[in-house]
């Protein structure tokens, strides 16, 4: 699985890669691989405000629907209209082309409760032989 | 993995949409091994299944299949099955996973005395080789040795000493087979079947597309399109059940449904635009209503659209009407089609 070094995870396997005050969310590779074959994906709105933790779209593979958490508090600024027409981007590049919203982070939010690349591979440990779903 | 009747199972090896392309274009294998198996023998076995079961024993010949259903007193599904002929007075029933207890408890309540009736699904493994280029695979199997069963008929051979059966049956409406073999030949077996059918580029598959294929047709699934609360009737499936048999439990309820119409149907829709795919225990709405809720839902791989199915009230249980489903507080359209949503071009042979 791949777990890129500089980016920040939710233990809900979003990532968050930060830039300045801004941040750009998407699903994990362990998270795209459980899901099976994206089909559908629910953007957020541009202008949403979210909670970190909160439920914020819903991303629907063959199998099932899932609710996709914002990893930080902040506005949407921006989302990938792509998957619109692309939705397996994320199966297929979930840390690139794959990417789902970016959001303007609140003054002074802690984002001390996201983990590293470590202790997220530490989460998914073992996970590569099948976790469960 | 997944839990699927007290197993533990794969939702996929490779992709539900891969394998499901494979199945419809080539070839894939489903691992059945959870399914459940019956053996009923005896002078009396054929009329004692026939006042259990809705279809009529009396048309299968040796070698010969039917889908059929077992039913409890008010006439509702406690499980679809399939019951084979495998000789003069012996019967093989594959039924489903998760109603073996059920199922064999009942049947056993309701046993005729001189029938001897067993559960042998614990010593048994099955394999389901389904696509257009099943038929080559037995044939790199078996050439020459066995010719193929037709649809809907069954093999019983002997391979290295031990009882394999081999029927033209399958849950996806491509050509296949579906093999029973000893618990202890699973891993050979499929090992096999995998190896033999690499020339064909055989993909394993898993539940995501079992499910998926069979909804295309529109084979119900037990505990979701069929259930006690539900009748074959209701379901579309009366072709299943043989009124002319005088007694068979739950007869009455059927027939009262037969002569006096049924209030709902079972029947499948597509969403007609862009929408999230449907899934089960979505609201159904007609006219601002809400009229049923979804019993099976998914995307189609084969005709990239949401489909599934739902029991609606008669008078809206028509193709072409117009629903709304309801997905997570917005309605998309849908249209009532006709079964099957998808016809395979796999000519049995």
């Amino acid at each position: 699985m791949n777990v890129p070094d500089e980016l920040q995870y939710a233990a809900t396997h979003e990532w968050l890669r930060l830039d300045g005050a801004t941040g750009t969310v998407g699903i994990t590779d362990h998270a795209q691989a459980e899901l099976t074959d994206v089909v559908y994906v629910e953007l957020p709105k541009v202008g949403a405000q979210v909670n970190a933790g909160q439920q914020i779209c819903v991303v629907e593979s063959v199998k099932a629907a899932s609710d996709i958490y914002s990893p930080v508090s902040g506005t949407v600024t921006a989302v990938n209209d792509a998957l619109t027409a692309s939705p397996a981007l994320l199966n297929t590049d979930p840390f690139g082309e794959g990417w789902i919203f970016q959001i303007k982070i609140e003054a002074g939010e802690d984002i001390e409760h996201l983990k590293s690349a470590a202790q997220y591979r530490e989460q998914i440990g073992g996970a590569d032989a099948g976790g469960e779903v | 993995m997944v839990d699927f009747g007290g197993w533990s199972m794969p939702v996929q090896y490779s992709g539900i949409i891969a394998e499901h392309h494979a199945v419809r274009g080539n070839l894939g294998v489903f691992d059945i091994s959870h399914m459940g198996q019956f053996f009923a023998e005896g002078a009396g076995a054929a009329a004692w299944l026939n006042r259990l079961l809705t279809n009529n024993l009396d048309r299968l010949s040796v070698g010969e299949c039917q889908y059929t259903f077992l039913l409890n007193n008010d006439g509702g599904v406690i499980d679809d099955l399939i019951v084979y002929r495998i000789a003069d007075a012996r019967y093989l029933l594959v039924v489903n996973a998760s109603k073996i207890d059920e199922d064999f408890a009942w049947m056993q309540a309701h046993l005729d005395p001189g029938v001897q009736f067993e559960n042998h699904s614990e010593h048994y493994a099955g394999f389901a080789v389904q696509g257009p280029k099943s038929a080559q695979l037995f044939d790199a199997f078996f050439s020459g040795q066995y010719s193929r069963p037709a649809r809907n008929e069954i093999l019983a051979i002997e391979i290295d000493g031990e009882n394999y059966y081999i029927a033209r049956t399958g849950y996806t409406g491509e050509d296949g087979f579906e093999v029973f073999c000893p618990a202890g030949r699973a891993v050979k077996s499929w090992n096999d079947i995998l190896g033999k059918g690499a020339a064909f580029a055989i993909k394993p598959c898993g539940l995501g597309a079992r499910d998926t294929l069979r909804l295309e047709m529109c084979y119900p699934l037990n505990g979701s399109d069929l259930g006690a609360d539900t009748t074959p009737i209701e379901a579309g499936l009366g072709i299943f059940v043989d009124l002319q048999k005088t007694d068979f439990i739950g007869r009455q309820k059927l027939a009262d449904q037969k002569e006096q119409g049924v209030k709902r149907r079972l029947v499948p829709f597509k969403m007609t635009g862009a929408s999230p795919p449907p899934r089960s225990h979505y609201a159904v709405f007609k006219g601002g209503e809400k009229i049923a809720e979804t019993t099976s839902g998914s995307l189609s791989p084969t005709l990239k659209a949401g489909i599934g199915m739902a029991y609606i009230p008669t008078e809206f249980a028509r193709i072409n009407e117009q629903i709304e489903i309801e997905i997570r507080g917005q309605r998309f359209p849908a249209t009532i089609e006709k079964k099957p949503l998808h016809r395979p071009n796999t000519a049995t042979n």
